[in-house]
């Protein structure tokens, strides 16, 4: 099937999200002591690498624990998918007791990962708070109640389209695309 | 590659490099999950696993147990000792009878070679093979490879010698198959008796002696002598095989390089290993069994992803 593609987001309007998120962290969360960064794996982990790094650079004082969570053996469709999800590496080695967890992924959509994710990261305690940041919020076809806290751009997006992230990190550049398969 | 090429885990045999590898990978992960606080997830919560146990087993049987019960399945026990199959009841309608409880998986232990591959033709559930006779253990070997190359950094070019009874141990069979096709150089060591007939035809070259096998390798994997399936003498006494074949504190410090101790369990401290070997800092026993439960529960995951 063809598909169309739409930049939604370039690499300038990138960075100034990421800035603007982290200026709201930092607002909301005075002392670095009491928060942690939790990026769920794959691509989560990228968006919470660049926060922690935005967060120092606005003040150096800032030093903030920075994690990932796996949320493969937490997921709800095992199974149900035709190739098993390979899983990644979780890393984690700071207590999230009584912490307020700043949970972080790329993309919202179904909020089923989420929902993985916070099984997940019960696993290793139980939390003062959890907050949820997203890059993307896709608005539409959300099939548990999940909202984020911060959000970087809302997108209207229907499921049959498809929104793909990149990182300078890994993929050389900072964009956010939207898939839509073409009309014929 | 993220799928097993296999349906069932009857034997290392039937395993391709890639499907090692995958397990080996996926274990990982499951090592670090058990060494969390909470060391449960959810993967299997839906599936029932039935634990057949047609001979006796300590090891096996709790890392088992533990692996399913760490991915929230289900399971049903079963051991022959205190079951029908001493009212002369068939291995088949056994395990139809359990399958008819809705059972997803099977995990078996028997003492003939071939049931597991024998039940994995005629029932329609995934088959996991828990040591069939003097065939195959397949997770042992898994664990074996993957303590080595916890401890080694790799299986590839690395020697290893297997000593002691290679004609009765399923272990040997499976960790040949096993550390060949993962690159690793394998040879055995025991008095003739106890080495089959055919064993070079498999590429392993037999040494007799025990201080020229261990001064070649990096790693030595102990076996027990295994009275139980011996129906007649294969040596004059088991003192002297401990004589020639045991392993003492004396000839592990004698040897040029530091090598790495493995024992599939049990020991008979005092027979192929002595007890200050066991405990030794080079040995690995204790590490093995821990390893056990991540693969074991690497292989039940995997092999659940193949459920339609």
């Amino acid at each position: 099937m063809k598909k169309n593609q739409r930049v939604i987001l370039d690499s300038v309007h990138f960075d100034l999200i990421i800035k603007r998120l982290a200026h709201q962290l930092i607002e909301n969360h005075s002392d670095s002591t009491s928060t942690v960064l939790l990026g769920l794996q794959p691509r989560g982990i990228y968006l919470a690498e660049r926060l922690k790094e935005e967060l120092l650079s606005i003040n150096k004082k800032f030093k903030i624990e920075l994690g990932a969570l796996d949320i493969t053996f937490y997921r709800d469709d095992f199974r149900r998918r035709d190739h098993p999800l390979i899983p990644s590496e979780t890393n984690l080695d700071f207590i999230i007791e009584d912490k307020t967890v700043i949970l972080i992924d790329d993309v919202l959509f179904t909020g089923r990962s989420i929902r993985a994710g916070l099984d997940a990261m019960l696993a290793f305690g139980r939390p003062k708070r959890v907050e949820l940041l997203v890059l993307v919020n896709r608005r539409y076809e959300r099939q548990l109640p999940i909202q984020a806290k911060y959000i970087g751009k809302n997108v209207h997006s229907v499921s049959s389209e498809r929104v793909k992230v990149s990182w300078k990190q890994i993929d050389g550049e900072d964009k956010v695309i939207l898939y839509t398969p073409a009309n014929e | 590659m993220n799928k097993l090429s296999v349906n069932h885990l009857l034997g290392i045999k039937y395993l391709n490099k890639q499907d090692i590898e995958l397990i080996f990978e996926t274990a990982s992960h499951f090592k670090n999950v058990i060494n969390r606080p909470i060391k449960k997830v959810p993967s299997l919560r839906d599936l029932t696993i039935a634990n057949l146990f047609f001979e006796n087993s300590t090891r096996t049987k709790l890392s088992f147990e533990l692996a399913e019960k760490r991915l929230s399945a289900d399971i049903v026990n079963f051991a022959s000792s205190s079951s029908s199959v001493t009212k002369g009841e068939t291995l088949i309608d056994t395990v139809n009878n359990i399958l008819s409880m809705k059972v997803d998986m099977v995990v078996m232990r028997h003492p003939n070679p071939g049931t597991a591959y024998f039940l994995s033709q005629h029932v329609n559930a995934k088959i996991i093979n828990a040591g069939d006779g003097a065939h195959e253990h397949p997770t042992q070997a898994l664990l074996d490879g993957f303590s080595i190359i916890e401890k080694h950094g790799s299986l590839k070019g690395k020697n290893i010698v297997i000593v002691g009874d290679i004609l009765h141990s399923r272990v040997a069979l499976s960790n040949i198959f096993l550390l060949q096709k993962m690159g690793a150089n394998v040879k055995v060591c025991g008095p003739l008796t106890l080495i089959p007939k055919y064993i070079t035809s498999l590429g392993v070259e037999v040494i007799t002696d025990l201080k020229k096998a261990l001064n070649w390798c990096d790693v030595a994997i102990m076996l027990r002598i295994q009275l139980e399936r011996q129906d007649i003498k294969y040596f004059p006494s088991l003192r002297e095989y401990t004589m020639l074949y045991g392993l003492d504190k004396q000839l592990l410090d004698s040897l040029k390089k530091k090598i790495t101790i493995m024992h599939p369990g049990p020991i008979n401290r005092g027979v192929e290993i002595t007890s200050d070997v066991a405990d030794s800092k080079q040995s690995v026993i204790l590490e093995q069994v821990e390893n056990g439960v991540a693969v074991r529960m690497a292989a039940l995951y995997l092999l659940a992803g193949k459920i339609d």
